[in-house]
């Protein structure tokens, strides 16, 4: 990405980071298949994109994209906009698909939280959230060349865990605190 | 599991919350990290917080184009996947008195670990990961120590039950230690209570002195 496409891209930021949350509770509400093509639309070849970055095939990383994008449909009812953004959860979708089909190993996640059936997430810290995640990007996109790079690099595997700096330079404090927050408030609501 | 969140003073480092969000460590790594991720909700959150890194990433990525018809492939799979009855069906975990992720690892709780000793009252049990690195449940009876060792590469320990203490610190339920190659440590469960821990390591470890050189064909890495 140059320098002077900084500016329609932060506009674009600040649209879709609300939008697919929308579309998320369209697709688990109503199974509202329109709401998931456009989905696919946007989220599907990045998927495919990342998934080749990463040494998969196009055969395979077709395969697993639509794998990914089914998994969207079926775990909706599982996405807490209070936690993470749309693009945040499908990463860790397809970051779960990669390590299963890519090397051939079991993903351990954490114990699962989430709302039961009589708690709802505040939709205030929703849109706080979705702002954090928008503004984080932008973030990311304003780093110098050099440094944007390296945080690609550990994302798309090209860097072990011991070249990770232990530095990161990145503005993580303010959404660390927000989920934080909602993880608070989620325990909570658990009792 | 409940272990009050409160207590746990060692907690993971950025570098290794990014590369478990990254998805690029050993598998008995993302086991033990899970597990601490599960008693820890300041790591979870950190986590979240290099989880939208990743999604930052994805967004920036270069596109690939879908092949024909793969929106409807999509919608055919979705269609024709069994509806999942997953509420009512308890959490794993939530009976167990292992956090979430060990207990498909273990079978069930500590009740079901196959330990096997390997002298000086220290048992151990190796778990099925992937071969690139090591994950043991060890059993440290209280007073007893582990034998002084060093590492080839990088070890995480991380407390279930009772603690420990060795020449850095004292760790408690929930604390996870990050020992890098240069540590030699001896832990040393405390007096009160048996010490179990969660230990993951990406090399052989090495023992000094006659008798742990006997016992570390035992502790097979
Ligand atoms: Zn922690």
């Amino acid at each position: 990405m140059s320098v002077n496409k900084a500016q329609p891209v932060t506009i674009e930021t600040k649209t879709y980071a609300q939008d697919w949350v929308a579309h998320i509770e369209r697709i688990r509400e109503t199974g509202d298949t329109r709401a998931f093509a456009e989905l696919f639309q946007h989220f599907a070849p990045r998927i495919k994109g990342f998934l080749i970055r990463s040494g998969a095939n196009e055969t395979l990383a077709e395969e697993c994209t639509q794998e990914v994008m089914a998994t969207i449909w079926q775990k909706s009812h599982l996405f807490d906009p209070t936690r993470a953004s749309v693009a945040t959860w499908v990463f860790t979708i397809a970051r779960n698909r990669k390590i299963d089909a890519l090397r051939k190993q079991r993903r351990p996640e954490p114990e699962d939280l989430t709302w039961g059936p009589e708690a709802e997430p505040d939709q205030e810290d929703a849109l706080s959230l979705q702002q954090e995640c928008a503004q984080l990007s932008q973030a990311i996109a304003a780093l110098p060349e050099k440094q944007r790079k390296l945080i690609e690099k550990a994302y798309l595997g090209e860097l072990s865990h011991s070249e990770i700096a232990e530095e990161t330079g990145l503005p993580l404090g303010t959404i660390k605190s927000r989920i934080r927050l909602a993880l608070d408030r989620l325990r909570h609501a658990m009792k | 599991m409940n272990t009050s969140m409160t207590d746990i003073k060692h907690h993971l480092t950025d570098a290794l919350l990014m590369a478990y969000s990254a998805g690029t460590l050993p598998e008995a790594f993302n086991l033990t990290i899970a597990a601490h991720l599960s008693m820890c909700d300041d790591c979870r959150a950190r986590l979240g917080a290099f989880d939208t890194v990743g999604g930052s990433v994805l967004e920036q990525c270069n596109r690939a184009p879908m092949d024909q018809g793969s929106l409807e492939a999509t919608m055919a799979r979705i269609m024709s996947a069994p509806t999942q009855a997953e509420d009512g069906k308890p959490k794993p975990g939530a009976a167990s008195d292992l956090p979430a992720p060990l207990v498909d690892y273990v079978g069930g709780s500590l009740e079901s670990v196959k330990w096997r000793p390997v002298g000086m009252g220290v048992k151990q049990a190796i778990l099925p990961t992937s071969r690139e690195a090591t994950a043991r449940l060890l059993f440290i009876p209280a007073g007893a120590a582990v034998p002084d060792h060093g590492h080839r590469g990088t070890e995480l320990t991380l407390v279930l039950r009772g603690a420990f203490q060795d020449e850095t610190d004292h760790f408690g339920p929930g604390d996870i230690e990050v020992a890098n190659e240069d540590l030699h440590h001896t832990p040393v469960a405390d007096i009160g209570a048996d010490c179990i821990c969660l230990a993951a390591t990406d090399a052989p470890l090495r023992f000094r002195g006659l008798i742990p050189r006997i016992a570390q064909p035992f502790l097979r890495i």
